[in-house]
């Protein structure tokens, strides 16, 4: 189906709109930024202070870049907030209807909505990253890692593009269940929990590892100790682009055929 | 013009719109009236290719609304007041249906000019009260200028200055040649407004009609007569061959004759009337009998339910005379 340019501009804009007329958008980017910068900081610091008394297998496999990503892990839920809320304010609200008579052709809503929404989170994402990195880094003062070490800038990019694809994964995963409530119910303790859990412990981590953040996350390491993972940096991110582009597909495939 | 053609909706085992065909037409007013719970609203997801139908067509000028470039500019629609980001203002709730239809900013100020929300553009939705949130949902269907407008509800949760506004709106709109398609459990007020009817119950069509001819056929009319001498008054009638029901208060109801007939008929025989009548009874009584059958929602009046018309005071027509009133 031939697609007019001038709609799809008009949605993009359209959808801009919606998303920087709300607050949640700078409260939820905003956590995010604030929780990953100051939890790495101090992490970093706290690392810095007690490194003497680590074992020494803890020393070799030090990761000073993955170290300063510490705050990562509870950074990312407020991005799931807001890839959440950007779609299932919309059902929540009934704004879906007021949405989709504006702009019938649902395929040109979905994806105005989710790419702007990405840009979003993408420009405070590799921001939160860089900042992240450098601050972390200071902390670690001797320990620290410089940008141009091998691997260390595909590692701080990719922390960047690893938060991103979380906020897109929500987004899709939201579209689907429309419930904000049930979207965060769900997404929230998997990615701060249970993903965890299942990447790590020994019964369950050949399939645990699979899972999209625990994939993901290989970019941001530079020193790889856990050599038993049967993917690399980069294939560890194809692993999360995979599940990102299936929860868009079934995203799409729902909102096409359901009632609104 | 909007067309339905055996417009079907089916919801498990329940058909809430069932076979629905009939054509809203340009330059009209056409009032689509039902009971809460007859499908008017389903109806009207379906004409905006919100919902699928199980079966059958709806055509806005002779296009699926999915077809439609910059739909807005064609069709304004207000479905629910309450459809709004609570946290969006009033302004960025209609700028970005604007920017989604390519509609200039400006025409956002003009059309919160028209409802009256000026003042409170910049409110964010949440602290809005039904009958503004009523408002913004019209502003928003105005947006585009639209040949076709469509309204569910459109006087729920405003106040009487405001009802009478929309009533100017829909009607001032219908003159200057649009198709105005406004749904509404209210006889009473669609008394008022409407040119054309479409009356439905259980998604069933039930009429489609004029309002000049459904009040012809629907309004039955009749004479009350009341006399001291109630025995000869009914004695004189029988007598005459003609037949007469109790009606309230010790009157009596006369259906088909000419109340200067029966005049002319007590003089003759000297009776005392306390009262003679003509009478006409309401559009809301003739709407409840139509739609008697197919009225889903009863409230428990201690009658099983579907036991034909309510009577006057009982039944769901409580509800709407409050809220008429």
């Amino acid at each position: 189906m031939a697609v007019p340019v001038t709609a799809v501009q008009q949605v993009l804009q359209s959808e801009w709109t919606k998303i920087k007329s709300v607050r949640s958008t700078v409260w939820t980017l905003g956590i995010a930024f604030v929780v990953t910068v100051a939890l790495g900081a101090l992490i970093s610091a706290l690392t810095k202070k007690n490194f003497e008394n680590l074992p020494p297998k803890d020393k070799i496999t030090f990761d000073p870049t993955f170290t300063s990503f510490a705050g990562m892990g509870l950074g990312q839920l407020a991005l799931i907030v807001f890839g959440v809320l950007v779609v299932s304010n919309e059902y929540s609200t009934g704004m879906i209807r007021t949405s989709l008579a504006a702009v019938p052709q649902r395929g040109i809503f979905l994806f105005s909505k989710i790419v702007m929404a990405t840009l979003f989170a993408f420009a405070v994402a590799m921001l939160t990253g860089f900042v992240s990195f450098f601050l972390g880094q200071a902390m670690l003062g001797s320990l620290k890692a410089s940008l141009g070490d091998p691997g260390v800038l595909r590692a701080v990019i990719g922390g960047g593009l690893y938060m991103t694809l979380i906020t897109v994964f929500s987004m899709g995963v939201a579209t689907m269940l429309r419930s904000p409530m049930l979207a965060l119910g769900i997404l929230m303790p998997f990615f701060f929990l249970i993903s965890n859990i299942l990447g790590h412990v020994p019964a369950t981590q050949k399939v645990g590892r699979y899972l999209p953040d625990q994939a993901g996350q290989k970019i941001m390491q530079v020193v790889t100790y856990d050599s038993e993972a049967p993917y690399g940096p980069w294939g560890g991110f194809t692993i999360m682009v995979l599940w990102v582009v299936a929860a868009l597909v079934g995203a799409y495939v729902l909102l096409k055929k359901r009632d609104a | 013009m909007i067309e339905l053609a055996g417009l079907t909706k089916r919801y498990g085992d329940k058909l809430a719109v069932d076979h629905l065909t009939f054509t809203v037409r340009p330059g009209l007013v056409t009032g689509f009236l039902g009971p809460n719970g007859a499908g008017k609203s389903t109806t009207m997801r379906m004409v905006l290719d919100l919902d699928n139908p199980t079966d059958g067509t709806v055509l806005i000028d002779g296009k699926h609304y999915r077809q439609l470039h910059d739909p807005l500019k064609m069709v304004g629609a207000l479905l629910d007041a309450k459809a709004a980001h609570g946290g969006r203002s009033a302004f960025n709730h209609l700028l970005c249906l604007a920017q989604s239809n390519g509609i200039p900013r400006a025409r956002v100020r003009e059309v919160l000019d028209t409802v009256g929300l000026t003042s409170v553009a910049k409110k964010r939705f949440k602290g809005f009260s039904l009958g503004m949130g009523q408002r913004l949902g019209i502003a928003a269907a105005l947006l585009g200028d639209p040949q076709i407008l469509m309204f569910d509800e459109p006087v729920n949760g405003l106040d009487p200055e405001g009802i009478h506004w929309i009533r100017n709106l829909m009607k001032n709109l219908a003159a200057q040649g649009r198709t105005v398609f406004v749904s509404s459990h209210l006889m009473s007020e669609m008394a008022l407004t409407a040119d054309h009817l479409v009356v439905i119950g259980q998604g069933r069509l039930l009429a489609d009609t004029s309002m000049a001819a459904f009040i012809a056929e629907n309004s039955r009319s009749y004479v009350r007569m009341r006399s001291p001498q109630q025995e000869r008054l009914r004695d004189m009638l029988s007598g005459a061959g003609i037949t007469a029901v109790p009606g309230e208060e010790g009157s009596l109801h006369v259906n088909g004759e000419d109340a200067a007939h029966l005049g002319e008929l007590a003089a003759r025989h000297q009776l005392v009337l306390h009262e003679l009548s003509p009478q006409r009874a309401s559009l809301e009584e003739a709407f409840m009998q139509l739609t008697a059958e197919s009225v889903e929602y009863h409230a428990h009046d201690g009658r099983p339910a579907g036991s034909g018309a309510p009577p006057p005071g009982a039944g769901w027509g409580d509800d709407w005379r409050k809220k008429g009133s």
